[in-house]
């Protein structure tokens, strides 16, 4: 684990965009303190000074003065002008058009998970996102239900997941690294369960990762794992989650394929080991009410086959 | 020098009920004198104000700790529904119109509105629209989207409970009610001013009502028209958001944010007006620059039809869209910023009396700004990339809310009380009062920014336990709960002010408006004679014949004398 010097936040960047924002931002809290400092400091030296005192007379009716008014309209109309300039600087740096390149990650909102394919290679995964770094990366950003928002602070501007459109970001990062980020536009009931990891390596290791997510499921040796793929084929299952190179090929819920690898499940609700996994088999609605999982009553038997076939699916 | 002149009244009296004037709460219901209909609107201001704050409450113990259990994800998404919803439409919108109404024919020397009746329409049907929202509780299901509520979240494949479509027809009844009094506060101020009240001598709270009218008679027909959208989609199968079946989710947000940005500016440009007063009375002194003051309301009105994208900076529209909205939203900082420093400069060379009311309006000052200058940051388009929808947005809105409308609100609540109830109010307790909720205001939301720097989205109904979540969480609570107190401190001191105030008399502040000449509380009939205007202190110009405004050349009069 990286040390915590600071609290992770929009401050740290890792990407060479988010480092753009943040300059932009450190320009805008300066000038923002200063205006602060400006009106308390005023404020304070006014009530000071001018708090009634006993035997006031009414004091001078002045009722203004065009040049201070000059004053107060020209200084924030120059304050405006140096950060339109600066605004428009970084959006077009942060942010330009796509012009027909051909994306590095197609990512797309479920309620309430995260999926990322890799255009040119076969390889789909969830909520664990891998990423080269030291290279500019072109996302797309989709939605399947409703509308969502990817957002890693520490990779720069969020984007809204819009059903109907796709949008895009370009991301070059600096740093490898672990980030977090959560789905930040309110999408339903669990909203707050659809986490994001982002994890940032070098272009060697993200190569080695992308080709294991490109295999097949790999084949299952033990009894009980054997029965829990033959009860998952006979259920309906398969319906909804793809298990590469068996028959289940649905694509509503998270592709399984090489499910025991990620280390979290449900979009970062919990850790990715087989009690919880027991748990969220038994009673999904319990685990994550309003996820789009339902409830199967299966004996425990069977859940305990399945649980031993999804945790063989390195 | 100045002579009395006579208020017109209508030689018959309006048709209508005719009841006694004790009959208890008939009287009421029947009413359409323009100031029991005001103080019906801010006793519902301040019953959904408790409700909306309960809501909020029960969110703050739910985010007390991280992975807590205390409310179930549907209950929580349903509660900050209704919170904002609440917040937005039953308090603040229904304070604006109720001290409008009440305020208003009183400033400008009417004795009734100019449609006493469409008055009374107004707010019984703003009033059963709260009711009808709230009975979504019973029939199935509050609307659990967002105050905002997104497309295509809103559609019934998404949510499946009644809730939004009583959404759709509560806030519909009550936009219309709403639509209803800012077209009687238009007609009012321009025909049933005082004859001898130009536009240039209005009460700037006068000004920023009228201005605001006119705002809502352009913002609301947009949410209104959605709303009735809205309402096809989910009940007639109409496909205008229904992504699945080719609608826009984009449609509306436009018109949703071409009604909601004005909306920020709707409830806040009254409590400008009440500040604008409050400021001048408590300084002894004419507002520092009224031409400068009045303008920037009329710029701010103008621009706010022109920003409303920047609530859709993250939606990807593209670099030209969003730069024209960057610009516009930015400009909004310049008019906002003459407003504070012109109010700064009403204190300046002052006599300050640091009333409950004057400190409220002090804090403003401070709170407002914070709440401005964190709103220039989502012009800003890269920052509000990173900070939109998260915390931090929480915290401004909070900020320009709360410290902004309801500061302000406060301010008026305390300036006007003795002149609506005929009692003061004990200083003692409004400043207590005073304290406990600017730091319980400033303990809950401050943190608030940080958290969302930290990457906490909002409308999350928890959150894992990640470094500085917790303690922040907790801070923002603890004052949440601070906040609750000192509205429980506000009850006893309205209870404390009706029943043992001590008579306020006509004009306790020597104020400089025609509303301190009436009596407190005014009568049926608010005036028999008026002096007529010459200035925008008409009363000051009658109580202090040897400094008033009167005699002075108009140039002087605002301030606006060239500099040699």
């Amino acid at each position: 684990m990286e040390k915590l010097s600071i609290l992770p936040s929009v401050l740290s960047p890792a990407s060479a965009q988010a480092d753009r924002i943040v300059s932009l931002t450190s320009y805008f809290i300066v000038a923002a303190a200063i205006v602060l400092a400006i009106v308390i400091g005023s404020l304070v030296y006014v009530v000071i000074r001018f708090r009634a005192k006993p035997g006031d007379k009414e004091p001078a009716q002045f009722t203004g003065n065009k040049v201070i008014e000059g004053f107060m309209i020209g200084v924030p109309t120059l304050l405006v002008v140096v950060f339109m300039y600066l605004t428009l600087d970084t959006m077009a740096d942060v942010l330009p058009p796509e012009e027909d390149t051909r994306p590095d990650v197609v990512i797309t909102g479920h309620r309430y998970w995260w999926e990322a394919a890799y255009p040119g290679t076969e390889a789909i995964v969830a909520n664990e996102i891998h990423l080269p770094v030291g290279r500019r990366l072109l996302l797309h950003i989709n939605a399947a239900d409703v509308i969502h928002d990817w957002w890693v602070p520490a990779l720069g501007a969020k984007m809204d997941a819009i059903p109907g459109r796709t949008n895009h970001l370009w991301v070059t990062i600096t740093k490898p690294g672990v980030y977090d980020g959560a789905c930040s536009e309110f999408c339903g009931t669990q909203h707050a369960w659809m986490r994001i990891k982002v994890v940032a390596q070098s272009e060697a290791d993200f190569r080695q990762w992308v080709a294991r997510k490109e295999k097949a499921a790999n084949p299952v040796l033990s009894a009980s794992a054997q029965a829990g793929a033959a009860f998952f084929s006979r259920q309906p299952c398969g319906s909804c989650h793809r298990i590469r190179g068996t028959a289940a090929n649905g694509a509503v819920g998270p592709d399984l394929t090489h499910f025991a690898s990620r280390k979290t499940m449900l979009a970062g609700l919990m850790e990715n080991n087989p009690d919880n996994l027991r748990q969220w088999l038994t009673d999904p609605q319990h685990v994550k009410p309003g996820a789009l999982m339902p409830r199967f009553s299966y004996p425990k038997d069977s859940i305990n086959v399945l649980v031993a076939y999804l945790s063989a699916l390195k | 020098m100045i002579t009395d002149v006579e208020i017109p009244e209508p030689l018959a009296p309006l048709p209508g009920a005719t009841v006694n004037t004790n009959q208890g709460l008939l009287q009421w219901i029947s009413s359409v004198d323009h100031k029991q209909i005001g103080i019906m609107y801010l006793l519902m201001t301040l019953f959904y104000l408790l409700v909306g704050g309960l809501l909020a409450l029960l969110m703050r113990v739910q985010l007390m700790v991280p992975t807590n259990t205390f409310l179930a994800p549907d209950s929580y998404n349903q509660l900050f529904t209704m919170h904002g919803t609440t917040m937005i439409f039953f308090v603040l919108t229904p304070a604006i119109l109720g001290l409008a109404v009440y305020m208003v024919p009183l400033q400008i020397g009417a004795n009734e509105m100019a449609f006493p009746r469409l008055n009374a329409f107004s707010f019984w049907i703003s009033f059963f629209g709260g009711f009808l929202l709230y009975f979504s509780f019973l029939a199935g299901g509050a609307p659990d989207a967002g105050w905002f509520s997104y497309a295509p979240l809103n559609q019934t494949q998404y949510s499946a409970s009644p809730g939004i479509d009583y959404y759709c027809i509560g806030l519909l009844l009550s936009g219309i009610g709403t639509v209803g009094t800012a077209a009687n506060l238009v007609v009012t101020i321009i025909t049933l001013r005082t004859p001898s009240m130009h536009y240039r001598y209005l009460p700037v709270f006068v000004w920023m009502v009228l201005i605001d009218a006119f705002l809502i008679l352009a913002a609301f027909p947009s949410l209104n028209a959605a709303l009735v959208m809205l309402l096809v989609d989910r009940q007639l199968d109409g496909h205008f958001f229904n992504t699945d079946a080719g609608g826009s989710a984009l449609l509306w947000q436009h018109l949703f944010w071409l009604f909601g940005h004005p909306e920020v500016y709707i409830v806040v440009l009254p409590p400008f007006g009440v500040l604008s007063e409050v400021f001048q009375v408590y300084s002894r002194k004419p507002i520092f620059g009224y031409p400068f003051v009045v303008g920037s309301g009329i710029a701010i009105s103008l621009l706010a039809f022109g920003v409303w994208v920047h609530h859709m900076f993250a939606t990807g529209m593209g670099n030209t869209v969003n730069s024209f909205f960057a610009v516009s939203s930015m400009l909004i900082g310049i008019p906002t910023g003459v407003k504070v420093f012109n109010w700064l400069g009403t204190m300046y060379g002052g006599s300050i009396r640091f009333t409950t009311g004057m400190l409220f309006a002090t804090a403003f000052l401070v709170e407002f700004t914070i709440g401005g200058l964190s709103g220039i940051s989502f012009a800003i388009v890269p920052i509000d990339w990173q900070l939109t929808d998260t915390y931090y947005v929480v915290a401004h809105l909070h900020y320009v809310f709360l410290g902004g409308s309801l500061f302000g609100l406060f301010a008026g609540f305390f300036y006007w009380v003795p002149k609506i109830s005929g009692r003061l109010y004990s200083e003692t307790l409004g400043k207590w009062f005073f304290w406990l909720f600017v730091i319980g205001f400033n303990l809950t939301f401050f943190v608030q920014h940080i958290l969302g720097i930290i990457g906490m989205p909002r409308r999350v109904y928890t959150y894992p336990n990640l470094a500085g979540y917790s303690s922040l969480n907790l801070i923002s609570s603890l004052g949440a709960f601070l906040m609750g107190v000192s509205m429980l401190l506000f009850l006893y001191l309205l209870y404390d002010t009706l029943k043992r105030g001590k008579r306020a008399g006509d004009n306790p502040w020597d104020g400089y408006t025609f509303e301190w000449l009436a009596s407190s509380p005014p009568q049926l009939k608010n005036f028999t004679l008026l002096p007529p205007v010459y200035s925008f202190r008409p009363l000051h110009d009658l109580n202090h014949p040897k400094i008033g405004d009167y005699q002075k050349p108009d140039e002087e009069k605002y301030g606006t004398k060239d500099v040699d």
